[in-house]
Order: structure tokens, then sequence, then C-alpha cells
């Protein structure tokens, strides 16, 4: 049985522990396929959303995830709360506590800050995105997705490509895929590659060739515009040409490789809109298991909360 | 006074030897000197230091008083061994004038515990553009000028800095670091920066600096000395510079020698610091550095801040280590213990080479200087635990560290300031 308090990233996760929530994420599934959407399992409970960052499809799955599993469900945008009032994280960790939340779901885009959260607050902390560190919900849902077209993820040989250095969710697949058996192969411009990434198991490549040769999974990563602006490349249309995935590129991968992204995605820079919508791509299957990988996460945190009592 | 039986740590060797203290001079050091109704402290068993000299420490007074004042700043250095501090200008106001000098010269003389000097700003307001009013500073007291906190952004006011201050004696202490490569850095750029998904500072932002700063010395054949220096590219600028004869003088603190960055990686913002905690290869090479004399000096970087500042995102919390109160321990522990500096050369770089740096009295036993001592145990060990520092900062990423090393006496001008 999963035996945390909190999901803060996937740094220290087993391949049990990640086992467990994909298998329960697949009960999740079958649960919302059979129309099956007022679920007990969190019911009596209270989570409480609050992201500091703006995000549409992370905090929606999430919101529905925690609401399918019955509980209810209390959104704070940062803008709006005492935070802009200048409340510390401390003090609003605190705060939330004393209202009897039983999580704490919290987008922030500072890394580590869910630690910090997590040491000061009793309730449950579920990291949703910290800076450049981890966004461990997206890679279980990443996970999921690809476990779900090949059966298995050991030996799969994962190509991520695109801006590695501020993207939490290539850590988070990173040390999730390790952890299951996996190869990691990575491709960015070099202003964009973290120090030390090769020393955490993944394999970096030299070209997009070699990146996409044989592949599994072809994954690419969400370029923010103000990285070009902040001089990392010197054009969209430069990225687009050396670290775009295209139709021919696709032919590099195996067969039955699938096309993956965590969205959303800027048609034509990261993949050309012929990749988006080809019949290889899992991009909308990604934002189904988003929701039933957030569910079981709840669930597996709440029956050890529950356990502890 | 006379303190017997002390294992007396000299210029170049320990010796056990009787030490008589009169009008706050050393008035003998022999073998066997006799009591005459003195008051005695025995040491036997125990070392005999030069009173130690840290020359960069932060009081935070005036202006940020909840962090630490005069008062609790100096307390923690007499615990901590210290007999002489120097503090840095960015006060509130910036110690950019006189009258800020002035008040914390006073000050400390009330408090009366250990010496404090005063370092003025180079700059007024620490803005890097009008210099401070440098000679009046010095005739107020400052035994140095520096910016520190910053590096002064202009090679310009830095060279005319430089030249300035050399007419009057004093040196420019210089935080090398280039704010633009920093680009909002916390920690050091390398693997642990990368686990803990925080921005990373490349060494080539302090590089930069400190080889600029060794072409203006160069240049004007003045002398400057290198703050905190942390990386190992950096270590080989200072020595490649001293071997061509430039006169740069550098200091490192305990935090670079002791440990290394993978201490980041569990967002204790105590580990926050500027310039940030790096790898093994820096660590290595400030280890060699502080060996072969390339690195002058140890000094603390003592930066107190209130727990306000540091229960925070990483990003958010203050960069600094409250260190005054452990800097012997590590230097015994992680120096002398593990054999890469003998005791003389401790006491060197603890006292004597920032008096000489710094043109202060002290930084050497001898007869007919002054009796600044610090006596301690170096085989009593103990835990450190920052929640009974003297300091008012508890910031110390250390807790539950083992130390060698516990100071029992320090002494100024012939008189007790602490007892261990």
């Amino acid at each position: 049985m999963l035996k945390r308090k909190d999901l803060l990233g996937l740094i220290d996760a087993t391949k049990e522990e990640i086992t467990e929530i994909l298998d329960t994420a697949d009960v999740m599934k079958r649960h919302l396929k059979a129309g099956e959407k007022q679920l007990p399992y969190l019911k009596g409970k209270t989570a409480t959303i609050l992201f500091y960052e703006n995000s549409t499809r992370t905090r929606t799955s999430f919101e529905l995830a925690a609401k399918y599993l019955g509980a209810t469900v209390i959104n704070i945008a940062a803008g709006s709360s005492s935070v802009a009032k200048g409340e510390t994280l401390v003090d609003t960790g605190k705060t939330l506590d004393a209202q009897l939340n039983d999580f704490l779901i919290m987008r922030h885009p500072m890394g580590g800050a869910p630690y910090l959260l997590a040491k000061v607050a009793k309730a449950g902390v579920l990291n949703a995105g910290d800076g450049m560190n981890e966004h461990p919900t997206q890679a279980l849902l990443d996970m999921l997705t690809m476990r779900e077209h090949f059966g298995h993820l050991d030996g799969l040989k994962v190509a991520i490509v695109g801006d590695i250095k501020h993207s939490r969710v290539a850590k988070s697949n990173l040390f999730g895929l390790n952890a299951m058996g996996a190869q990691v192969r990575m491709y960015a411009p070099e202003t964009l590659i973290p120090k030390g990434i090769d020393k955490l198991g993944a394999k970096l490549c030299k070209s997009k060739e070699e990146t996409l040769e044989d592949a599994d999974v072809v994954m690419g990563l969400r370029i923010q515009l103000e990285r070009q602006q902040a001089g990392n490349f010197p054009s969209l249309n430069e990225y687009a040409e050396f670290y775009g995935v295209n139709g021919k590129d696709l032919k590099l991968a195996k067969p039955n490789a699938v096309i993956m992204h965590p969205g959303p995605v800027n048609r034509g820079v990261e993949l050309t809109g012929k990749v988006i919508d080809h019949e290889k791509s899992r991009i909308e299957e990604q934002v189904f298991s988003g929701i039933a990988v957030r569910m079981a996460c709840l669930k597996l945190l709440n029956d050890y909360r529950d356990s502890c009592k | 006074m006379i303190i017997k039986n002390g294992n007396v740590v000299l210029k170049n060797s320990v010796e056990k030897k009787d030490i008589l203290i009169e009008n706050g001079k050393i008035a003998k050091i022999a073998d066997e000197i006799a009591v005459n109704g003195d008051s005695v402290i025995d040491a036997c068993g125990k070392h005999v230091f030069p009173g130690l000299i840290d020359m960069h420490v932060h009081l935070r007074d005036p202006g940020y008083e909840y962090k630490e004042d005069i008062e609790s700043g100096s307390k923690a250095a007499v615990k901590g061994g210290f007999t002489q501090i120097c503090c840095m200008p960015n006060t509130n106001p910036i110690m950019d004038n006189k009258v800020v000098v002035s008040y914390v010269k006073h000050k400390a003389q009330e408090i009366n515990l250990c010496k404090v000097h005063p370092i003025g700003a180079i700059t007024q307001g620490e803005k890097g553009e009008q210099l401070a009013q440098i000679g009046e500073m010095k005739k107020a007291g400052a035994v140095a000028i520096s910016d520190d906190g910053v590096a002064v952004k202009s090679a310009r006011v830095m060279r005319l800095a430089m030249e300035y201050a050399s007419g009057f004696g004093i040196k420019c202490l210089c935080h090398c670091e280039d704010k633009e490569l920093v680009d909002g850095g916390v920690v050091n750029e390398g693997l642990s920066s990368t686990i803990a998904g925080l921005k990373g500072i490349p060494r080539a932002a302090e590089d930069i600096i400190i080889a600029r700063e060794i072409a203006l010395a160069e240049s004007l054949d003045v002398p400057v000395h290198i703050c905190h220096v942390s990386t190992h590219s950096g270590v080989r600028l200072i020595r490649d510079a001293k071997k061509a004869g430039v006169k740069v003088t550098a200091e490192t603190c305990p935090h670079y020698f002791a440990v290394t960055d993978e201490i980041i990686t569990n967002f204790d913002t105590n580990t926050k610091v500027n310039p940030p905690i790096r790898e093994e290869v820096d660590k290595q090479a400030i280890l060699a550095g502080l060996k072969d004399g390339t690195l002058d000096c140890i000094v603390t970087d003592h930066a107190p801040h209130h727990i306000n500042d540091k229960n925070v995102e990483y990003n958010l919390a203050a960069f600094g280590i409250s260190g005054i109160e452990t800097s012997f321990g590590f230097a015994i522990t992680y120096l002398y213990k593990t054999g890469v500096l003998s005791l003389p050369e401790i006491a060197e770089k603890m006292s004597y080479a920032p008096a000489q740096i710094l043109n202060l009295d002290g930084g050497e036993i001898k007869e007919g200087g002054v009796a600044d001592l610090t006596i301690a145990d170096l085989n009593e060990s103990y835990t450190v635990n920052p929640a009974e520092f003297a300091s008012k900062g508890k910031n110390n990423p250390f807790g539950g560290y083992k130390l060698d090393g516990v100071v029992k006496y320090t002494i100024v001008d012939g008189e007790i300031k602490y007892v261990g």
C-alpha cells in the first residue's frame, strides 16, 4: 500500500508504488468508462486546490478527480486570495489546516514549495507542478497511457524532445520511467539541457535522428515563448526545424510507436499539426488518463490517512 | 594574569608555555612563570591561539536589528572565539559615511566584548555609481571598503575605487558576482540544482568578476582582496595572479571547504548562501588553496537572518548562513583533524593573515603583543544546535553536525570576555 502523507515527486518513488498507482488508475478508468462518476472513496473529505500559477487542464483535472470521488472541493486562485495580500505559504498552510482540509493540491512557480507546505500542513499535499522541479501526476498519467498501449513499461524507449531544462514533466517522467525500467532519451538545444541530467539516468542524444530511432514513445514538451525572448534559441522557426517533430521524423520511430505531449501544444513548433492529429497520437487519451491517475493518487493517499487514524 | 601550561600556537610551532599578561599586553612567554598573586587560567591540555579575527561578518546594525545587532553579534563572536571582527556596510542606512562608521564603532566600544572594525562601502548606497566618503570613513575608523552583497557593476568605478582607496592605505574587499549571469539563480548550477529544480548559478558568474578585479589590481599596481571564494576556477585565477606578482589576497568560508551542494536538495533554506555552496571539485580546490597559501584566510561571512526571512520558499529565502559560532569548530574538524592544515597554519588563516591584510593590531602571540587570545580544547567535541546560538540568527544548516574544538576562553586586551 502507498504509505505516504504527500505526493511531492517521483524522485524517491519505487516501482511497487508506481505500479500500485497505475493499477488503481486502471480501476478508476473502468469506473469512468462505465459512467460511474459518483464514487464514494473520498466522501466526507475536503480538498483545496491552490494554484499559484495559471493552468486549465491540470486544475480542472484535479477538481473533477476529487469530485468524482465524492470530495468537497474548494478552488483558490492565488491572485484573488490572501496570498495577494502578502500571506506566506507557511501561514496559508496553517489556515487551510485549520479549515479541516484533508488534501491540498498545489501548483507553485518555485521548486520545492510543496515540500515546505507538506512540512507545515497536516493535510496531505499533492504537487500539481512546482517550478522546474516535478509534476508527478503528469508523469504518472503519461506512464498510464504508455502502459495501456504497450502492456508494460520496462524496456520501452521513450524519446523526450524539447525544453528539458525548464520541464518538471521531463524530470518526473525521467524518475518514474527509470524506476519502471524504461530507457529515457532526451534531446534539446544545448541551452535547454539542465546540468547533470545524464547522471540521473537520461541518455542525452546528439541529434533528432538518434533520439527518435527505434523509439516506442515520442514525447514533445511545451516550449514557453518567453524562452525564445530570453535568448535560449534564435527563433521559433529555427526551433521547429531542429527540435520539432514532423511526419517524416516520426518514421524513425517504431511502427507501433505513440506520440505524446503534456499540452498545451504550440502547433507547428514542438509538433506539426500532422503529428498532433496522427493516428499514433495519444494526446487526448493522456487527458483522460490524467483524471484517472489523479483519482488513484487521491484514493491511495486517503486510504493511508484513514489507516493511520 | 598568567595562562599556565597551555599548548601555545606560535607562528611556526606549538609549544607548551606560560603566558604572562600585563596591562592588556603579553608581557612574557616562558616555560615556567612564577605566580605572584596573579590570577591564573589553567590551560593544561588546551591550546592557546592568537585571538581569532573574522574579517567578514554582517552585524545588521543599524537597520536590521531584528536579524542581529552589535551586542548579539559581539556575544556570538566571543562565543565563537573571535577577539576582532570586521562588519560589512550593507546596513540601513548603508555604512557609506563617517556617521554610521562612528555609530558602529562607539556602540561596539560600549558593549566592550570583541573589537569591532567597520568596513565602509565602496560606493554611495552600494549603488556602484559615486565613491563613498572613503577618506572620512577611514578617519572615523573604517579598516577597508566593500560593497559586499553586490559587485561594483562598472569596471570604471571599481578602478577608481581601488586607486583612490590605495591613497588612504586601505583595500577594496570584493564581492565577486556578475548579476546578469546569476539571472535569478539561487544555488550552484550542477547536478544538485537539476535534482532540486532550482535555478543554478554558474561558476563563471563569480570567476568573471574575480578575473576583472585581478586585472584591475595588476593594471593599477594596487592591492585587492577577493571575498568568499567558492569556485575551483576562482582559486586557480588567484593562484596564477599571485604567481605573477599581483597584490591579491583572498578568503574562503567553512561552508565552502566542509560541504558540497548535495545538502541543498532537501530545500533547507539555511543552505542558501551567496556565493552558493558548490561541488566536490570546488571543495577540493578550496582545501588545496588553503594548503598552498592561495587562500590567505578563513572568514565566516556570518549572515544572520530572522526565521521569517528563511521559513519561505527556497527562491524567496534570504541568502546567508549564521556561522560565527561554528567557524572554529569547522576549521579544527575539517582542516586540522583531517591533516590539511597544522595549528600554526589555522592560526595564520584565522588571525595572522586577516591582521596583516587589514593592518590590525594582533594576529600573533608574541612578547609585547596585544593580549588577544583564544583558548580552546581541541579534544572536546560538541553537536551543533543553532537554537542555542548567542546570535539572533539561527540560520545555520549544520544543526546535528559533530564538531571538534570547544572554545574555553576568549580574551581581549587581557580581559576575559567569554568562558565556555
